[in-house]
């Protein structure tokens, strides 16, 4: 055997033992487990299984052993993840730290920096939101104007961000704001780290379409930040921005891959919910040209998906097949949600009570909820934008 | 599964758009029809091809071929679909040969498999017998005669069918149009006496003929695999019809596509290359995604071939509806965004939606794929 096979196997028969049975169903996000210092766990298996995966370094498998990971590189790493996947492991912890913070402090933060924060994020014990958008700062996220004035060893800070998902639960929160008001406006922007129990800040939750969220605005007021807390360079934080705003997208690319509700997946709705004949076919002839679109599509993606990962292990192809990733992830799981409220007919469009299944309200609220997809983390024609200059050479909108 | 071309593929790729760039340019189809060629293609290039190996370029050694792999096939198929490079590769190589490759008995393909490799035998594929792509819809009759077998019936849009020497007929000896048994492979001499060939006058200046049997005699030696089971091979045959087919579209469409992304950075309209004007940039930058897709998914189903057959009718399917969407979506925007120009013929763009529409049909139009690929997955 290989050694990547060996190890493989040991992950396998380690994840086998220790993940309890419970953490093995499909997940709720009544059933996630967040961390912070107000964090609780959903059920005892959950906690079990936090601190099995903990000890065993294995909730960032790629970062170094002082940090509080594993130490292990990409290609294990990912086979801890394929084997979690296969065994229909549940994700011990959800953290913005682990998912976008932490790689940037790894490669933005001061040793001080690191010390303080990521073992906190990899032991659970920090729960983070990101403070980007502002209210009139949304796709032109470079117009913030969030300020953040010197003061001796301190930064004041004035004005207010949204879409600060879990702000109200946050233990921390991480901020780009403006720094140098005279200079280019990419180039006066600062990213600070900042205790959400600072004196001064307040946190309004904002309810959506799909009904209560996790999002919130956040409002600074003469909110003091220590300056050891700034990343990276004096109105270098746009910077550090961008290489974190790389992780979110590869996030939203892979969302349709890992949702986390009680909804069906598009074909088991099918059966569910339209007429099929006597071989199991879906007997509407356009639906079920609808779902074949809807799974071919996917199923491209993902093959697209595998060949960026082999291109950049063999270092071949243009290295551009990513930037459309985002855009087309985030476009078809809009459709795959439309399309199975579709199916579902008037059953499709409850909002609450006994009359509706968790599923049918999940499918409703996910479809709704969807719509921010391809908003969030650089909207659809912002990635276009991007694809039209770097891949193509197109001239910049000015 | 492989989804990034090694290193002899991208040397095979690049050789190829060389030649084809010098021996077969755009201007040499412009040329063919222009002249009313009869055959429709060039014989020198053809020799020039079968030269360089391409002719064998998936039969195995011991059959005189380079047994390089479906991969490699793929790769000179997108090739020639830059340049709208006329040739029997597909219709003598991918069909033909790979009919003979998977049904054929072993003396069969050792008496036929080198001469495909030479380029000497030149073979067709004779399926369709309506408008609509149907292969289980075959009716046409193979009846037991005292010294073999006869056919009778006519045969539909049959690529180099009227150039090819032999051609591989798909006939019924049993069961009903419909049934997937019941379909047998026979190998006719195109100048066997009740044949009569037609050739087609079709968009895109290639070839396709209609083929009428009257009471053809056919040897029972000249029956490839056994009577009545030909199905398996057949879709496997088509499958890899439908991944090379794919393979070509995605090299026309990347070639449309160039030509168009030129023209947004070249041409000036309210003083400025229209090239700059967001409308423009997001259609182009959607175009790229599709192409992109489109990449993997021809990369996946050429390398199924040989790596997990067992995948490749899904992948097939998958990669035909795929290419057949993004090469309807591209030729027409190559065409919208050059303007009026891209409505002339003195533009080489309307080649290539010509070229599409006839890919699009060949082998399976998108509504087929996306029924077949539903069926496959159990939906």
């Amino acid at each position: 055997m290989s050694d990547t096979a060996v190890f493989r196997a040991t992950a396998r028969s380690w994840l086998e033992e220790n993940c309890p049975a419970s953490q093995r169903q499909p997940i709720t996000p009544g059933e996630q487990y967040w961390g912070g210092r107000n964090g609780s766990f959903p059920s005892e298996d959950a906690r079990i299984w936090f601190e099995r995966m903990r000890e065993q370094r294995w909730v960032v498998p790629e970062w170094p052993l002082a940090y509080g990971g594993a130490g292990l590189g990409e290609q294990e790493a990912r086979i801890i993840k394929d084997e979690m996947r296969k065994l229909g492991c549940r994700s011990p912890l959800y953290s913005l730290g682990i998912w976008m913070l932490g790689p940037a402090l790894l490669e933005f933060g001061s040793e001080a920096q690191k010390d303080e924060h990521l073992p906190a994020i990899a032991q659970g014990r920090a729960r983070w939101c990101q403070g980007y958008s502002e209210p009139g700062a949304g796709s032109d996220l470079a117009s913030l104007q969030t300020r953040a004035e010197i003061d001796g060893d301190h930064f004041v800070l004035n004005g207010s961000k949204i879409w600060t998902s879990q702000a109200d639960r946050a233990d921390w929160i991480f901020c780009l704001v403006r720094t140098d008001p005279a200079a280019r406006k990419q180039e006066g922007i600062s990213f600070l780290l900042i205790d959400m129990a600072s004196p001064g800040i307040t946190v309004r939750p904002i309810e959506l379409i799909s009904g209560a969220s996790e999002f919130c605005q956040t409002f600074f007021d003469n909110v003091r930040v220590p300056r050891g807390n700034l990343v990276g360079p004096l109105h270098g934080g746009w910077g550090v921005a961008k290489a974190l705003l790389k992780h979110e997208r590869k996030l939203m690319s892979e969302i349709g891959i890992e949702s986390a509700t009680r909804a069906y997946g598009a074909i088991e709705c099918a059966k569910r919910y339209l007429p099929v004949n006597a071989t199991g076919q879906v007997a509407d002839a356009v639906m079920r040209d609808r779902l074949a679109r809807h799974e071919m599509q996917m199923h491209a993606i993902g093959l697209t998906q595998q060949r960026i990962i082999e291109e950049s292990k063999a270092r071949a192809g243009s290295g551009l097949t990513a930037l459309v990733m985002k855009y087309c992830g985030t476009e078809e799981e809009k459709r795959r949600q439309e399309l199975m409220v579709a199916m579902m007919g008037s059953q499709g469009l409850g909002w609450e009570g006994e009359d509706f299944s968790g599923p049918e309200i999940d499918t409703v609220r996910g479809m709704l909820g969807s719509k921010a997809l391809s908003i969030a983390g650089g909207s659809s024609e912002i990635q276009l934008n991007i694809i039209a200059k770097r891949a193509l050479g197109l001239p910049g909108v000015t | 599964m492989s989804l990034v071309p090694t290193d002899e593929q991208r040397q095979l790729a690049d050789t190829a758009r060389e030649f084809l760039r010098e021996y077969a340019p755009v201007t040499a189809l412009r040329q063919l029809r222009e002249t009313h060629d009869p055959l429709g293609y060039s014989m020198d290039l053809w020799s020039r091809m079968a030269e360089l190996g391409w002719a064998g370029i998936t039969i195995p050694e011991q059959y005189g071929g380079l047994d390089f792999g479906f991969a490699g096939t793929g790769l000179l198929m997108q090739e020639c679909g830059r340049t709208l490079a006329a040739s029997p590769l597909f219709a003598s190589c991918v069909l033909g040969a790979g009919a003979i490759a998977l049904a054929g008995s072993d003396a069969q393909k050792q008496k036929l498999l080198p001469l495909v490799a030479t380029g000497e035998l030149r073979l067709a594929l004779a399926l369709e017998e309506t408008h609509r792509h149907d292969p289980a819809g075959v009716g046409i009759a193979a009846t037991r005669s005292a010294r073999g077998w006869e056919l009778s019936g006519v045969k539909q849009f049959v690529i180099d069918g009227h150039s090819a020497e032999q051609l591989v007929v798909v006939a019924r000896t049993g069961g009903a149009p419909g049934e997937q048994g019941g379909l047998s492979l026979f190998l006719v001499d195109a100048g066997a006496p009740g044949l009569e060939r037609h050739r087609l006058a079709l968009l895109d200046s290639r070839n396709a003929a209609r083929l009428e049997f009257r009471s053809v005699h056919v040897d029972d030696a000249m029956r490839l695999g056994e009577a009545g089971e030909a199905w398996p091979a057949l879709q496997q045959v088509l499958d890899r019809g439908r991944a090379a087919l794919a393979a070509e579209m995605l090299g026309g469409a990347e070639e449309c596509f160039e030509r168009t992304l030129a023209y947004l950075k070249q041409r000036e309209q309210f003083g400025a290359v229209i090239g700059s004007f967001q409308a423009l940039q997001h259609r182009a930058a959607q175009m790229f995604a599709e192409l992109e897709l489109l990449r993997s998914a021809v990369r996946a189903a050429c390398d199924a071939v040989e790596a997990s057959p067992s995948m490749l009718p899904l992948l097939a399917s998958l990669v035909k509806a795929r290419a057949n969407d993004c090469a309807e979506l591209l030729t027409n925007e190559a065409v919208q965004l050059h303007g009026g120009i891209g409505t002339t013929d003195e533009l080489d763009i309307g080649l290539f939606l010509k070229r599409a529409r006839v890919c699009m049909q060949l082998l399976g139009d998108s509504a087929f794929h996306r029924a077949r690929y539903a069926s496959l997955r159990g939906f």
